[in-house]
């Protein structure tokens, strides 16, 4: 390889991982909808601490390449912890609530990841669904810590920073949220860009090759899913806080199934798919439901098989290939012809 | 005795749910094997079989042996369908997008049962010839279970000769095993395909209908069992006949010990053994390692 082309290979990987001003365009929105619609506050708050734990699923599913069927097993375990931790514990200082959840859906991830991650495909698939609903049936048998089928209900948090009240105008929530998210974002910003993140997608693409060069996969697929499942304990944790109460609900497969759907909705692997994908689900779930439940099942279901057969990517890669086609392809074949000759 | 009647009765009653599960699972044991589809709608088989059977019986007045062959006739034509139409572009797809594409379907077909049959389970009316109990002595079992005794060993053991001993079994063991060879040695593939996926969804729609008591049938049946159907067929190991019979059989006569044990942790006692098992023997205990 010649020197040039080398340069121009590692100047073109500095760019990609180079802010774009299109990266500003989420929180322009975030920070635009809480000073006009102060309405939906509440409901913006809900889609934020979604956006996160979608951004955990991606991390698995699209960067690590790792499909699981049980990824709302740390979601829900982070957002027990925060509610035993308020409840029973009565330290309900929100950010402890936070680091707890984080922890506990760090440590499920990791014990379950040393034996989950032996495996590959249908085993994995079953093995986290039975991870998922072991802890479902924890959850639900110990009813004397997490309220059993009741939800766990009686959490009252204390102010934010010791001053800001989770009110009901939902103003505290919606930026605590945003708060968190936002440091989600530029972890996972930043993950993406060193060795490490950029070994993890190479093992999703070849993972003889990346052993064959010397990385220890294994090790490192228990890192990112140790990492994944630890930001779903974050979002958890955050889903309890600022709804005060836990449900079986966080623990199930519907959850899994639902954060999928929006992954698949926004595009896999793109960071921005769930940014993109987790409001127009929930404006769709409105829209589409209101009249009744059952046909909005109907539509998301039809919406995810049109996806796989005719718009695999979701909404972005719909977008990347329509510019794709304008803008990128020409210049990476005359980059591709110019190797060549 | 006493004790004696309890555990053989555990082990009856264990065995009918068990054949129940290996009706509806043994497809999907197959059509995964074969066409590596992870097939998560396989329950809206089983469901969509079971509505129809029950519809024939209580609307239409037929019998039950009629209503079962309709019925499987019926379901095993529309899997052929799908297939053709649908499940054939999904070879070589990634795993996410068959994830997603059977999520789908089975958001679609529990819509769509709900939108017809409302959201409640239906009402399931056997023939009066099964509603009694054979006695032995003062042991006495259900007349119903003992049925899905008969009819489960049976269709294992018709399976299990036309698998082993017929040249079509012979070609979808090759199939199995590696399609390149497969088909490079004649074997039309695709149509192997479309025919053995259209068996399994008959024969799931056979155990959603003859298991409607045991497992009731409503809107949301495929999602809600959808853990049982794939535990079966992990447990069994991918492409085989007799792995998923012996695994449902594992699966049912424990289940049905623990709800008389402990009826609180049977699904714990249960989930945690599937854990344990899988990690131990990713490919199931009696699966080929590939």
């Amino acid at each position: 390889m010649n020197s040039s082309l080398k340069a121009s290979i590692i100047d073109a990987h500095q760019r990609r991982d180079r802010l774009h001003p299109y990266e500003v365009l989420p929180w322009l929105t975030a920070a635009l909808i809480f000073f006009l619609f102060p309405q939906f506050l509440n409901l913006g708050a809900h889609v934020l601490v979604t956006i996160i734990f979608v951004l955990s699923m991606d991390l698995l599913i699209g960067y690590a390449g790792i499909v699981t069927l049980g990824h709302a097993a740390f979601y829900g375990a982070g957002a027990y912890a925060a509610g035993i931790l308020c409840v029973s514990a009565g330290i309900n200082e929100p950010f402890t609530g936070l680091a707890v959840g984080t922890i506990v859906g760090g440590v499920v991830g990791i014990l379950s990841g040393l034996m989950i991650l032996r495996t590959r495909g249908l085993a994995l698939l079953i093995l986290s669904l039975a991870l998922l609903l072991l802890l479902q049936e924890a959850a639900n048998q110990a009813s004397a810590w997490t309220g059993g089928a009741d939800g766990l209900s009686g959490m009252s948090m204390a102010p934010l920073f010791g001053k800001y009240r989770f009110g009901l105008d939902g103003k505290v929530i919606y930026l605590y949220s945003l708060g968190v998210l936002f440091v989600c974002w530029l972890f996972l910003r930043m993950l993406l860009a060193t060795p490490f993140g950029r070994s993890v997608v190479g093992i999703r693409e070849n993972a003889v090759r990346m052993a064959a060069i010397g990385a220890n996969v294994r090790r490192r697929e228990l890192a990112i899913f140790t990492i994944a499942a630890a930001m779903a304990g974050l979002a958890g944790a955050l889903a309890a806080q600022i709804d005060q109460f836990v449900s079986l609900n966080m623990l199930s497969f519907e959850l899994s199934g639902m954060v999928l759907v929006i992954l698949a909705l926004g595009g896999v692997s793109r960071l921005y798919g769930a940014f993109l994908g987790t409001p127009v689900f929930f404006i769709a779930q409105d829209y589409l439901s209101k009249d009744n439940p059952v046909y909005w099942n109907f539509w998301l279901g039809l919406l995810l098989v049109a996806i796989v057969l005719f718009a695999r990517g979701g909404v972005l890669g719909i977008l990347a290939r329509g510019f794709g086609r304008m803008r990128l392809q020409p210049a990476a074949s005359s980059a591709l012809s110019q190797a060549r000759s | 005795m006493a004790l004696f009647q309890t555990v053989l009765g555990v082990l009856l009653h264990g065995l009918a749910y068990a054949m129940v599960l290996y009706l509806i699972s043994v497809g999907l044991s197959v059509t995964m094997g074969l066409l590596g589809i992870a097939n998560l709608a396989h329950g809206i088989f089983a469901m969509a079989g079971g509505y129809l059977t029950m519809t024939l019986l209580s609307a239409q007045g037929w019998s039950l042996p009629l209503a079962l062959a309709v019925s499987f006739l019926g379901i095993a034509t529309l899997g052929a369908i799908m297939e053709r139409l649908l499940y054939a572009r999904l070879h070589g797809a990634s795993e996410l997008d068959q994830v997603l594409f059977s999520i789908g379907l089975i958001f679609i077909g529990t819509a769509a049962f709900q939108y017809v049959f409302g959201p409640l389970a239906i009402r399931v009316s056997l023939p009066a010839a099964l509603r009694g109990a054979i006695s032995f002595g003062e042991f006495s079992f259900p007349t119903y279970r003992a049925l899905l005794i008969v009819s489960g060993v049976a269709v294992f053991a018709a399976l299990w000769l036309s698998i082993e001993h017929t040249l079509i079994g012979a070609r979808v063991r090759a199939t199995v095993e590696n399609p390149t060879m497969a088909k490079t040695l004649g074997v039309n593939t695709r149509l192997l395909y479309t025919g053995v996926f259209a068996l399994g969804s008959g024969l799931a729609a056979l155990g959603g209908s003859l298991g409607a008591e045991l497992i009731p049938l409503f809107p949301n049946y495929a999602s809600v069992h959808l853990a049982s159907f794939l535990i079966v067929v992990a447990v069994g190991g991918l492409g085989t006949i007799k792995g998923p019979f012996f695994a449902a059989i594992l699966l049912g006569v424990a289940d049905t010990a623990c709800k008389l044990i402990a009826p609180d942790m049977a699904a714990f006692f249960t989930y945690a053994a599937v854990f344990a098992i899988l990690t131990v023997k990713p490919n199931g205990l009696f699966g080929i390692a590939k």
